[in-house]
């Protein structure tokens, strides 16, 4: 079997050339996430928000109007409906209830007398007031400690303008997906928390297999024009990159389109995060090394533990 | 990087081994795995509920109506012994976390705060003017607390146990809060109803110091409360509420037994109780002290009827003749069997996965997977030739090693968690793509095959570290804050990233090694 080479044997793209143009880029993104973050809002799902939500399986499609008006009549507040998956299965989204836990219950009574016999439950989660402040919390909570764990990893094994480098294109991967969030309405909930912060990892993976690189070229070429190293590292490390996004990707598309419904945003979230992931940590967190004045000269303790450096060849 | 020593060779052939080992019973069903020889390994993966269906609640015990009824408690108490006494008091009532009372002579002020000291011995007593205010000390009341939650556990569990409900896991979350997890019920409805009630049931004479009308109009005479009547009873052209001594005749907690029945003479649905001795005692003294007048049967305080006393009933045992639907019977004949809970519990979450969605998502995820696992072995094998198969390999072992991890340490495998296999498959290759891209380079640098594989390997180690550090550390993390499936997700990420490290360095390097050795090439097909 002959081996493909997707990635030519050595490309010379000009990356850091190009770096005006990336960066109007990500900064137009990242506005316009946190535009639409303001003016829009997240779609926050019940975890956070707290209500009711049912699934139900009918035995037959196309009561979506039907049931519409006899939920709306309960006098339950809002309650939006909407297909999920297929036209038999309908998604019962009943909002929080004024006066505590005990009104949620009486919701979800009220919806499923509504229902009557005939359908088959298969979800039924409500989150009281008090639980979805908590998760709302603790999801907060992950998400920084999270930053801050990968932060203070990179600060450790790194220099601290790759920390900060890194942390730039971390910032820009979480932002931006939420703002796809905010933009395409999909339900924000505890699966899409985890998802950030498994794009974060992702993210910071790919990150580090590039200023690993980047660290043994500046150790290696002492004299070679910083933006020229840069975009060096970018392109020697560029075969693996597109190798490995292209296997995640490839294991995420299967799970979007066979993994069902329950689990479609989660997926959606990921297969972002990986596009937007590998993205910022070639075209945001290497170029940004250039403004953060990385040390050319001795090595500092941050760099290489437990490795000799070696000399320029 | 290219010398592997036969004790190595054996440790990574052996965890694998190991891993098809205790992977194995995965593949059958679960009658099949059970029936396995104790010696051999027959643990399959946990299913959470949103795969296998059930019911997930979690219920808050309202600890502070503890507080509140020792101190109603209290109230009654020191009434009794100002009133005995002939002490004259006003304002004696709760106020807060404190119970306060005003004498009216100062001279017996003293008096009163001794007897009322010896009622209650474990409170506080303060004296401010004629006033004396008691309490309970911080670390009482979080005993009462602590007392209150860890008895409504055990009674949730034996009304839990009641319904049939097969392992059921009831654990203590936080200070004040019940997780109830329930495989297998897919409409807790009935689950809810029961632990929606307090049962705590008491008898009461009914007070006759007063009216039913003038309590409604806000003058209820002290020791006596206005109960409303339960509601099915209502509707039947019986008083709506009734006046009853607060004073409690005999309580609840009394009973040892209680059985739905059937009347004899009407056939309506019945619940029969028996006492204790000590109880039937009690009731026994009551009943014949009271012959032809009223008491009332309360249960969560609402009055279930309230019938005339005909004669003493010194047996121990009776009957309770509401007007109950058989179905009520029974649950109230259950109710009062298991016992009644210290306190009201609220639900503060509800997760329900019916059988059909957990069944689909269950499915759907293995399909996922092998679809994303072959399209992965497949572009593995096209990108990297010989090499690439040797991934997959890993690939394939790294499989079998997390099916034998969840197996092990009998993890709860969740739908998140499906999507978190999914993504190290995807993931999982990376470290082989870095040691290639890298054998790659070597290669093309003017390296012989051994020294361009020794490179490759030594080289990107350090990166395979880093990168993968740093995914463990946002899994951790994600496994201490997530909750339910979010943790499943956090558990097969971590297990992942260990379990593709140890195949991916290990494994494939091994056999690249061995293929070395025995090819001896002048060339690497890379």
């Amino acid at each position: 079997m002959k081996p493909l080479n997707l990635v030519p044997i050595k490309p010379d793209l000009n990356f850091i050339g190009r770096k005006r143009i990336f960066f109007i880029f990500s900064a137009l993104l990242v506005a316009l996430a946190i535009g639409l973050f303001a003016s829009r809002g997240l779609n926050f799902g019940i975890d956070f928000q707290g209500g009711i939500l049912i699934e139900v399986r009918m035995s037959e499609g196309g009561k979506l109007s039907e049931m519409r008006t006899e939920l709306s009549d309960l006098g339950v507040g809002e309650v939006a409906l909407q297909e999920f998956g297929q036209p038999t299965d309908i998604l019962i989204r009943v909002q929080k209830q004024e006066g505590g836990e005990k009104a949620q219950q009486v919701a979800v009574e009220k919806v499923k007398t509504a229902l009557g016999e005939g359908v088959q439950y298969r979800r039924t989660e409500f989150v009281g007031p008090q639980v979805s402040r908590e998760l709302f919390r603790d999801g907060v909570i992950a998400v920084i400690l999270a930053m801050v764990g990968i932060l203070a990893y990179i600060w450790f094994r790194f220099e601290w303008q790759f920390g900060l480098g890194a942390i730039i294109a971390l910032l820009h991967d979480v932002i931006t997906t939420i703002g796809i969030f905010a933009l395409t309405g999909l339900e924000f909930n505890l699966s899409t928390v985890a998802a950030i912060l498994t794009i974060a990892g992702y993210s910071i993976n790919d990150t580090v297999v590039v200023y690993d690189r980047v660290r043994e070229n500046l150790r290696k070429y002492k004299t070679m024009p910083l933006p020229e190293l840069l975009n060096n590292s970018i392109n020697e490390t560029l075969s693996r990159t597109v190798m490995t996004s292209l296997t995640t990707m490839l294991a995420l598309v299967s799970l979007y389109v066979l993994g069902g419904e329950v689990i479609r945003g989660f997926s959606f979230a990921l297969i972002w995060g990986v596009v937007i992931g590998t993205y910022s940590s070639i075209c945001v967190a290497v170029p940004v090394l250039l403004h953060l004045n990385v040390n050319r000269g001795v090595q500092t303790s941050g760099g290489g533990r437990g490795e000799q450096p070696e000399p320029a060849e | 990087m290219v010398y592997f020593s036969k004790w190595k060779v054996l440790f990574v052939l052996g965890v694998v081994a190991l891993g098809l080992i205790f992977a194995a019973p995965n593949l059958f069903s679960e009658k099949v795995a059970d029936a396995v020889p104790d010696f051999l390994p027959h643990e399959q993966v946990n299913l959470g509920l949103d795969l296998q269906g059930g019911s997930h609640l979690l219920l808050e015990v309202d600890v502070k109506s503890v507080l509140r009824e020792r101190l109603t408690a209290v109230v009654e108490s020191a009434r009794a012994v100002l009133r005995r006494e002939r002490i004259r008091y006003s304002g004696l009532g709760v106020r807060g976390d404190t119970v306060s009372v005003s004498i009216r002579e100062a001279a017996k002020v003293e008096n009163a705060r001794q007897l009322i000291l010896a009622a209650q011995q474990n409170m506080q007593l303060a004296v401010a003017g004629n006033q004396i205010i008691l309490s309970f000390s911080e670390d009482a009341i979080k005993e009462q607390a602590r007392a209150a939650v860890e008895q409504s556990i055990e009674i949730v569990r034996r009304r839990i146990d009641e319904t049939g409900t097969r392992e059921p896991t009831i654990q203590q979350q936080g200070d004040d809060r019940i997780l109830l997890q329930l495989p297998g019920v897919d409409d807790p409805e009935r689950v809810k109803r029961l632990l929606g009630r307090t049962a705590k049931m008491t008898f009461h004479l009914l007070d006759n110091n007063g009216s039913v009308e003038e309590a409604r109009r806000g003058r209820v005479p002290p020791g006596a409360m206005l109960l409303p009547a339960e509601a099915s009873s209502r509707s039947q052209g019986q008083p709506s509420h009734y006046l009853v001594r607060r004073r409690v005749a005999v309580g609840g907690d009394r009973l040892v037994d209680s059985q739905p029945s059937f009347d004899s003479q009407t056939n309506a649905p019945v619940v029969n109780f028996r006492f204790d001795t000590l109880g039937a005692k009690k009731f026994g003294d009551i009943t014949a002290r009271n012959v032809g007048r009223p008491f009332a049967v309360v249960l969560d305080k609402e009055v279930i009827t309230a019938p005339v006393i005909r004669e003493p009933i010194l047996g121990g045992s009776g009957q309770i003749s509401g007007n109950f639907t058989t179905q009520q019977a029974q649950e109230l004949a259950l109710l009062l069997r298991a016992g009644a809970l210290p306190a009201p519990l609220t639900i503060l979450e509800e997760r329900t996965v019916g059988p059909g969605l957990g069944a689909d998502s269950i499915a759907a995820g293995k399909f996922a997977s092998i679809v994303g696992m072959v399209l992965v072995v497949i572009f593995m094998a096209i990108s990297y030739g010989l090499f690439g198969l040797f991934a997959d390999v890993a690939l394939i072992a790294n499989m079998i090693l997390i099916l034998a991890a969840l197996s092990v340490l009998q993890a709860t495998l969740t739908l998140p968690g499906i999507a978190g296999i999914v993504l190290t498959i995807g993931m999982a290759v990376d470290a082989n793509v870095l040691v290639f891209e890298r054998i790659r380079e070597e290669v093309r640098a003017g390296r012989t095959p051994i020294s361009a594989i020794d490179a490759g390997y030594s080289r990107a180690i350090t990166t395979i570290i880093d990168a993968n550090l740093t995914t463990l550390i946002a899994s951790t993390i994600l496994f201490f804050f997530g909750s339910g499936p979010i943790k499943g997700f956090a558990v097969t990420l971590t297990i992942g990233i260990i379990t593709s490290l140890f195949t991916a360095i290990m494994l494939t390097r091994l056999l690249v090694v061995a293929w070395l050795r025995r090819k001896r090439p002048t060339e690497l097909p890379l």
